[in-house]
């Protein structure tokens, strides 16, 4: 364990960092996220991830955003286990009928200000599912949405930009309310 | 012998015609209840679900030769249940009375299942009548009696990441009595979408059964097809077929190995896992243009064909990642605190998952020598011949020891179809049937066999069936859980890691 230990600490980082082409994005995209949620919430907001139906492929790329390559948290974001301690929901999945009224608790157990992210296809309009008897649709039908990320699923780079546009549009709203 | 009169059962009866490539009996029911004997006493239930008018159970057994299905005409809505003489059976029993409306007669079991009271319908495949929406949390789950029993509700919406389900824990201080888990959350009707439905439209349904699993689903619904049509598929494509389908198994793995390792709070490893996944995950995009490269595979091929510079970054990304994963094995090994708490947790009997027919990990790590790429082969794994990891210990640390050694075999796997892919066309048009047939294919999926059967007319899909692997690895997680620390579900939980969307539907 000491080896790994040790090259782990000393070696070089494998989180992306600066300035490769295809790198650059997630770099820009980081920097400008860090700066919002500066202003907005000091330092750090909190995600909780609400699963409303998905087929799980959603989750896997969410999962990705704390993996060392994307490292969500060294924006200040991080993920909570408590709709209570959060200051956004993150949605996936069409809203099946028997998530319906857990979104809604959940929702309501999420203190304001509070913002909705719909990710994914089926969360943005209800994808594959549309049409069937077991799904209310996409999750505007249940909660307002504040944003929406498309993608089936949105890979991680997708939901680190999305996360700052709704950065932006929550400071918007902060000015005016 | 029970076992020999299903065996009995069947000789000498004609199949229905155009049911490819395994054969359907249509039975009666005595036929039926003879069947549930043989699931008593040893034969494998693959796979139990509604039709129009009917049921269907997939068996597999020695003494059938190759694996068949089974079919019951539905009179007056009910059928005699088979599981009360073979529990596997009861789920699966369950969500059919939920969905076709059809009672399984003396069923042990009659409470919903898939059906929360939700949809506004009863029976929404079957007489589709409107129903008075129920409290969700109405649900009537099993009583524990006894001195000093709490009770701890867990979900639907869980701490984690995860997908929703509800689990009811009864704990004697920190040892869990019983676990019963409450499932359905995330159904969506998928059996319903798949009914009339065109080809590509209900291929990309089936790729969506379970995001974890969309090549093996993928995969097992082209082969459906293929076989109800007869179609043939390039030998370029069922290489990369194969390639897909280890890379999915390998990206799924090192995530889980990971995250056991991290709910046994050693997050070390679980970043190096990470970031090998990842590594895998960019390839595969690379190479398929999607990272977990749904909708790749496709009835009659493949989508996009692969270039020397895709095969070329999967291959560099395997040179990458082996040494690496060599280190991460080798620090599980020597990491006797970790070992602490994956040894001896969350035991799975061998009689349990022989008796419930359970595959992956959760099979393999209790003593079933039971693997699809072997045993009901297909290509491109018929003609190779590789290493099936089976344990006896039936623990968190054999599931995790399985996975390890699958991921070994998985890379050789991947090499030896990229030195030597064949060149041509990856993708054939698909034969104009104009009569309807049935098909049938089980896949080796990273958590188990998955199971597709489908009915096709023209151009459409009339019905279709998807069976994951979690159907019948659900329920052993509960037997898993008893008596141990509450504590340590989370590493039981992962250690399994079945799907809730795709046991759902």
């Amino acid at each position: 364990m000491r080896t790994l230990l040790l090259r782990t600490l000393f070696g070089a980082p494998a989180t992306i960092a600066a300035p490769s082409a295809a790198d650059l994005a997630l770099t820009e995209t980081g920097r400008a996220l860090e700066e919002r949620a500066r202003k907005l919430f000091g330092r750090a907001i909190t995600i909780r991830e609400v699963d409303a139906g998905s087929c799980n492929g959603c989750e896997l790329e969410v999962h990705a955003l704390n993996n060392a390559v994307y490292d969500v948290e060294r924006f200040g974001i991080r993920f909570a286990a408590s709709p209570r301690h959060c200051d956004v929901l993150l949605v996936t999945g069409p809203v099946s009928h028997n998530m319906k009224v857990a979104l809604e608790r959940t929702y309501a157990a999420t203190p304001a200000p509070k913002w909705v992210v719909a990710a994914g296809d089926c969360a943005c309009g209800c994808g594959v599912f549309e049409g069937s008897y077991a799904v209310v649709g996409a999750v505007d039908k249940v909660i307002p949405v504040d944003l929406h990320i498309k993608g089936c699923p949105p890979r991680p780079i997708d939901l680190l930009r999305g996360l700052i546009a709704l950065m932006e549009k929550a400071t918007a709203g902060a000015d005016t309310r | 012998m029970p076992k020999n009169r299903v065996a009995d059962l069947l000789a000498g009866r004609a199949p229905r015609s155009g049911h490819h490539p395994w054969p359907r009996y249509e039975i009666d029911a005595a036929g039926w209840d003879a069947v549930g004997q043989g699931l008593a006493a040893g034969v494998t239930l693959l796979g139990f679900w509604g039709d129009v008018g009917a049921v269907h159970a997939a068996l597999m057994a020695p003494e059938l030769g190759g694996p068949c299905i089974v079919s019951l005409a539905v009179r007056a809505g009910t059928f005699p249940s088979l599981g009360r003489h073979h529990p596997p059976a009861i789920r699966p029993e369950r969500a059919i009375c939920d969905l076709y409306g059809f009672v399984a007669s003396d069923a042990p079991d009659a409470r919903p299942w898939l059906d929360h009271g939700a949809w506004g319908l009863r029976a929404p495949l079957g007489s589709r009548t409107s129903a008075a929406p129920r409290d969700p949390v109405d649900y009537d789950f099993r009583p524990v009696h006894g001195h000093g029993l709490h009770q701890i509700p867990v979900g639907p919406v869980h701490a984690g990441i995860i997908e929703p389900g509800h689990f009811r824990f009864t704990a004697n201080g920190e040892t869990v009595a019983r676990l019963e888990a409450r499932l359905g959350y995330v159904h969506k009707g998928i059996d319903g979408l798949l009914t009339d439905c065109d080809l590509e439209r209900a291929a990309r349904i089936a790729a969506r059964v379970s995001g974890d699993v969309t090549v093996a689903a993928s995969f097992a619904f082209a082969r459906a097809v293929e076989a109800a049509l007869g179609a043939e598929v390039p030998a370029r494509a069922q290489a990369l077929r194969g390639v897909m389908a280890e890379l999915e198994r390998i990206a799924n793995h090192l995530g889980d190995i990971g995250a056991i390792c991290n709910d046994a709070a050693f997050a070390l490893l679980h970043a190096h896992t990470g970031i090998l996944r990842e590594r895998v995950l960019a390839a595969s995009d690379r190479a398929f243009g999607h990272r977990l490269m749904m909708d790749q595979i496709v009835p009659g091929g493949i989508a996009r064909d692969l270039d020397g510079e895709g095969a070329r970054a999967i291959l560099a990304t395997l040179d990458a990642i082996a040494p690496r994963f060599a280190e991460i094995v080798e620090e599980y090994d020597e990491t006797p605190s970790l070992q602490d708490r994956t040894c001896t947790t969350g035991i799975v009997a061998p009689a349990l998952v022989a008796a419930w027919g359970a595959g992956g990990h959760v099979g393999r790590a209790s003593g079933r020598d039971f693997d699809a790429r072997r045993d009901l082969p297909y290509s491109p794994y018929a003609d190779m011949a590789f290493k099936i990891p089976v344990l006896a210990a039936g623990d968190v640390d054999a599931r995790v020891r399985v996975r390890i050694a699958e991921i070994e075999v998985s890379m050789v796997l991947i090499r030896i179809w990229l030195d030597d892919l064949p060149g041509g066309p990856v993708r054939h048009a698909l034969p104009q049937v104009a009569e309807a047939r049935e098909g049938v294919a089980v896949t080796e999926a990273f958590r188990g066999d998955l199971l597709v059967w489908l009915r096709v007319a023209g151009a459409r899909v009339a019905r279709c069936h998807v069976r994951d692997a979690s159907v019948f690895q659900w329920p052993l997680l509960e037997a898993a859980i008893e008596k141990n620390i509450v504590a340590d579900f989370p590493l039981c939980n992962k250690s399994f890691n079945c799907s809730y969307s795709g046991h759902d539907l």
